[in-house]
């Protein structure tokens, strides 16, 4: 299961950077999805999964019986999933603003902060 | 003990909370400011405790680490909770002159507020993934400062600086989940016993990296600085000077924690590593500054070039060459914050922050000539102002150990800053102004005149105090560095006394 994850995470990140080389801001965002839960799935694997066995501790006992995935690492994905949905929605809103101001969506033509031949003194 | 940790990240986002509801009235930045004067006391205790204990740490929750969510000042944090109340309370102060009715509409004061409460708690927290929740806490209350207004020239800076920055949030965010995998755990005083007794340290490097480059791109090191001089021109003076003084120093801050504290092992690699991105960020820096001509993007090239100086301490791995680089980011955060406000106040006296279209200043406004002097001279390394110490202690730390050529890039780069800065003193101040104008500091109305002048005049004097007193300062720093070198006293504080050496179950886990 984890060798499946991992192949699951590498395909993501490859597609993610394939898009985030992109020169259209649009298409780079979407890589940022990609791999910002190839990196949630990373720390969802770093617990261990085990398959069926709710992690629990039996009244009177310290420790769970038998084997259990740790669920730290799913609390923290939470956390990562919900920082990263909002980030993003910011990302894609500041995207749509910079289409409308700037009127186009190409990394390249974005010179308004540095414009070309700034730099020929 | 775990109050005064508490104070000073409760007191921003209090404030923040409260200048938001009244954001439309004059009410709004009266208590930014005196949320920010509270910080600055809150900060002062914590200040005082640790220079008394040593380290002071604290569960929040009431979970015992390295279950619990952990607070810790030890010298450094302290220190760096210090200099963000200061540079804040200046910031907030500025901002009554600085910042319109239109923009505290919109929530600049509340934004500023969980801006500086983000940083805090990156400085204060003692776990690596509650490093990354305040990370994002930074991030998204920087996104909206530096967009505020929304001209073309702050959107198309903010694009550059969000998709840069969201790239480092998933390698950090990656990094944590692998080193969890790993060892765990991710408090960092357990980490600092973990990770050295992990048998694959191969792995252990490969982390590294993913930290490295994630905390670089956030200090904005040579080659992932391009987002910094694409837009720290472009928002309002007052959110420059607070991120040209705090942003990048927060990264600043995580390289030196995790890279003496935790990823210690193959020191021959990581830091040589680091030891070249120093070189190269200060030299990038300088002779990026040196192609600008507009006041706000030399002073953003110079944040560059002054990482490098703060990286090469830690990369020298010296208990010298890092009290030089914790001194180095204390006299930085004020001297850099206070170039950006001077700047501020230059641009609304000559009418524009291009120094083709300035001049006249000196003869019009002395004053503004004399306070941009001490800065600017301090972030060169003129004696005796601080940057002078910082220099030299880093300089002396290269030369112990016979880095002649790092030693030669700073004092050559020191020269360079020269350069840059006597560039804006000739242009701005003392050529004439090129349409005849005169500049004046009496166009500014007077109430706003002193919002503006008050903190720049504070900060000029700590930057005088930090030159003509640099013995109890460096005394700190050295202290600092031995903390961070040799964490048992962090360790013990934070796990209890008989956390080291490590238990032997956990040592025979681990390996």
């Amino acid at each position: 299961m984890e060798a499946l994850l991992a192949i699951a995470i590498g395909v993501l990140v490859a597609a993610a950077v394939y898009l985030m080389l992109a020169r259209n801001v649009l298409r780079f965002l979407f890589g940022l999805v990609l791999i910002s839960n190839a990196a949630n799935l990373t720390i969802f694997v770093s617990g261990g999964l085990v398959e069926g066995a709710p992690p629990l501790i039996p009244e009177g006992a310290y420790a769970p019986a038998g084997e259990v995935a740790n669920a730290l690492p799913q609390a923290l994905v939470l956390t990562a999933i919900v920082i990263g949905f909002g980030l993003f929605a910011f990302a894609l809103v500041l995207t749509l603003r910079a289409y409308s101001a700037l009127g186009t969506l190409f990394s390249d033509d974005m010179r308004v902060a540095e414009p070309r031949g700034d730099n020929d003194v | 003990m775990s109050w005064i940790l508490a104070a000073p990240l409760v007191l921003p986002f209090l404030t923040a909370v409260l200048s938001f509801l009244w954001r439309h009235s004059p009410a709004g930045r009266r208590i930014s400011v005196a949320g920010n004067v509270a910080l600055l006391v809150a900060a002062g205790a914590l200040l005082a405790a640790v220079l008394d204990e040593g380290v002071v740490a604290g569960q929040m929750g009431g979970w015992a680490a390295p279950f619990g969510i952990t607070l810790v000042a030890d010298y450094l944090g302290a220190a760096m909770a210090m200099i963000t109340a200061i540079t804040a309370l200046a910031t907030a102060l500025y901002a009554m002159g600085d910042i319109d009715e239109h923009k505290a509409g919109l929530g600049f004061h509340a934004l500023f507020n969980v801006l500086i409460g983000g940083v805090t708690g990156a400085f204060l927290t003692g776990d690596l993934f509650n490093l990354y929740v305040w990370f994002e806490v930074m991030l998204i209350s920087s996104f909206g400062l530096l967009v505020l207004g929304a001209s073309r020239a702050q959107i198309d800076g903010g694009i550059k600086y969000v998709t840069l920055n969201l790239i480092s949030t998933i390698l950090f965010l990656s990094g944590v989940g692998l080193l969890y995998g790993m060892t765990g755990t991710l408090n960092m005083a357990d980490l600092a016993r973990v990770v050295p007794a992990l048998e694959d340290q191969g792995l252990v490097t490969t982390v590294a990296m993913l930290f490295m480059i994630a905390f670089g791109v956030k200090a904005a090191v040579f080659p992932l600085f391009f987002w910094l001089p694409a837009s720290y021109h472009t928002p309002a003076y007052a959110v420059s000077a607070v991120f040209a003084g705090l942003l990048t120093k927060v990264g600043v801050y995580a390289l030196i924690r995790v890279f003496t504290m935790i990823f210690t092992e193959d020191t021959g690699y990581t830091h040589t590593i680091l030891l070249w991105v120093a070189g190269l960020t200060m030299i990038t820096g300088v002779l990026g500054a040196a192609a600008q001509n507009d006041m706000r993007k030399i002073l953003s090239f110079h944040i560059v070039s002054q990482i490098g100086y703060m990286v090469l301490g830690l990369a020298l791995y010296t208990p010298l060459a890092v009290a030089g680089a914790v001194f180095y980011v204390v006299h930085h955060i004020i001297v850099k914050a206070n170039l950006f406000l001077i700047a501020g106040i230059a641009e609304r006296a000559a009418g524009s922050s291009d120094l083709a279209r300035i001049g006249g200043l000196y003869k019009s406004a002395p004053l503004l000539g004399a306070l941009f002097l001490v800065p600017a001279f301090s972030l060169a390394g003129f004696p005796p102002l601080s940057g002078f110490w910082a220099k030299y202690v880093l300089v002396a730390a290269a030369l112990d150990v016979q880095g002649w050529l790092v030693a030669g890039v700073a004092l050559l780069v020191g020269a360079l800053t020269i350069y840059s800065m006597t560039k804006i003193w000739a242009e701005a101040f003392w050529k004439a102004h090129p349409d005849g104008v005169e500049p004046k500091l009496t166009r500014i109305g007077t109430a706003q005149r002193r919002w503006l002048l008050a903190p720049v005049i504070g900060l000029a004097a700590l930057t005088m105090l930090i030159g003509l007193f640099p013995q109890p300062f460096i005394g700190f720093a050295e202290t600092a560095a031995q903390q961070l070198l040799d964490p048992s006293d962090y360790i013990r504080t934070v796990l209890g006394a008989d956390a080291l050496p490590m238990p032997a179950d956990l040592a025979e886990e681990a390996s």
